[in-house]
């Protein structure tokens, strides 16, 4: 019965949740007494076997589009009269004929938004959201040399409530590109940049983002670049730090 | 969309139904996405959308008949931690197969379930399982040292027995 005051700390030392001090302590106790050590090689392999035992259910692949779907963007319904419905369900029949790839487009369109929300929401929930951290745009741009393969400008930002927090390299559609992180009155609003025609899915010039994101978000083509700015932010603070970036830019 | 993969099979274990842990997973990204507002930056976000999801659970059909089910459990803030197995018995976990661990955790109550496999499975330490199921770290420890107990007895008999043979499974039990 010596050990037994061992063994109750067992499974906490094997679940890595002992104090250092503790730690060294059951270590060596383990090491020198031969019936605590098989019970822990034993303890051990029961975490293991549970470890693969609970690994059991994956998703299907159709799941998995129908939640990326669901949380997806979808076209705005404002139409409320019966009469509207009708027409604009002629009309669409009719340009549906004729214009399948447009279809096609707003779907891939629907679906770049939806990833962009995924980076944004993903990129803050990181204990290290930035790779450069930096209020300064002399420091932050020129990291993205050699690491994404286009330049762009960032926006001087005296006069204004935003500040810069940093940047990292993010990745769209296997597409390379930069991700900035702004605060605004404590809300984080995220800009990306991509090279337009790296993209698969083709935006119109002034692609409306979805309004059913819970994000304000905007998007906009300029010299061959594609800017996301997106956030929790008020859809005033989005467009003002839209407007900077165009400014600037031009 | 990140954890999809866990979140579907810490689902799975919770309803043990397909169409439901689908339903389940479906219905917390839906909220996630809706309640990013929420989301403290700096937080953890992994123990956020398993709360989500566990919380979504709870209140769903087979979350609520569940909870009807409450066991009378005395030991839940007690300072027990011992957990008696008997070495020589342990060994013979090398020995099971995974069907066999898998019935057996399927009969385990799903509040011993759900904390084997946020430890095990989720490798999350007790902080983030404390922050996921909403109790104190002392509540995290006891149930899982009861909870590791409780298979241990429950798969006592089958492994006297050399029992390889997958076990039906049972009900879900009060969380």
């Amino acid at each position: 019965m010596v050990c037994e005051s061992w063994r109750t700390q067992l499974d906490t030392y094997l679940d890595g949740e002992l104090p250092e001090e503790e730690i060294r302590s059951v270590d060596r106790h383990v090491r020198s007494c031969q019936s605590c050590s098989a019970d822990t090689v034993a303890r051990l392999q029961m975490k293991r076997t549970i470890q693969l035992a609970g690994r059991r259910f994956t998703p299907s692949a159709q799941f998995r589009k129908r939640v990326q779907l669901s949380i997806a963007p979808k076209p705005q319904r404002n139409l409320g009269r019966v009469w509207m419905f009708a027409a604009a369900a002629a009309f669409i029949l009719v340009i549906a004929a004729l214009t399948s790839t447009y279809v096609e487009t707003r779907r891939d369109g629907g679906q770049v938004f939806s990833e962009i929300a995924d980076l944004h929401v993903a990129t803050l929930a990181s204990s290290s959201p930035v790779d450069v951290i930096s209020t300064d745009r002399h420091t932050v741009k020129p990291w993205f040399q050699g690491k994404i393969p286009f330049a762009f400008n960032l926006p001087e930002l005296q006069n204004s409530d935003f500040s810069l927090l940093g940047g990292r390299m993010t990745y769209l559609e296997q597409t390379p590109g930069a991700h900035l992180i702004y605060d605004v009155r404590k809300h984080h609003i995220s800009v990306f940049v991509f090279q337009e025609r790296s993209l698969a899915a083709r935006l119109d010039e002034n692609s409306l983002p979805p309004r059913n994101l819970s994000f304000n978000m905007a998007t906009w083509s300029q010299d061959g670049l594609r800017y996301f700015v997106i956030g929790d932010a008020s859809a005033a603070d989005v467009d003002s730090l839209a407007k900077l970036f165009k400014a600037t830019s031009s | 969309m990140p954890l999809f993969d866990q979140l579907y099979n810490f689902a799975h274990w919770l309803t043990r139904n397909r169409e439901e842990a689908e339903d389940l997973v479906q219905e917390t990204y839906v909220k996630a996405l809706k309640g990013f507002g929420s989301f403290h930056l700096g937080t953890n976000f992994r123990a956020w959308m398993y709360r989500i999801l566990r919380n979504t659970f709870l209140t769903s059909r087979t979350g609520l008949k569940v909870t009807m089910t409450v066991p009378i459990d005395p030991e839940e803030d007690g300072a027990d931690l011992a957990v008696e197995r008997d070495t020589p018995e342990t060994y013979l976990f090398e020995q099971l197969n995974r069907e066999l661990l898998q019935g057996a955790m399927d009969e385990l109550p799903v509040h011993f379930r759900e904390i084997l496999l946020l430890c095990e499975v989720e490798e999350m330490s007790y902080q983030e399982i404390a922050e996921t199921l909403s109790v104190p770290i002392g509540t995290v420890m006891s149930r899982l040292s009861r909870a590791r107990k409780t298979l241990s007895e429950r798969l006592r008999p089958q492994m006297q027995r050399g029992a390889v043979t997958s076990i039906t499974k049972g009900t879900n039990y009060g969380l």
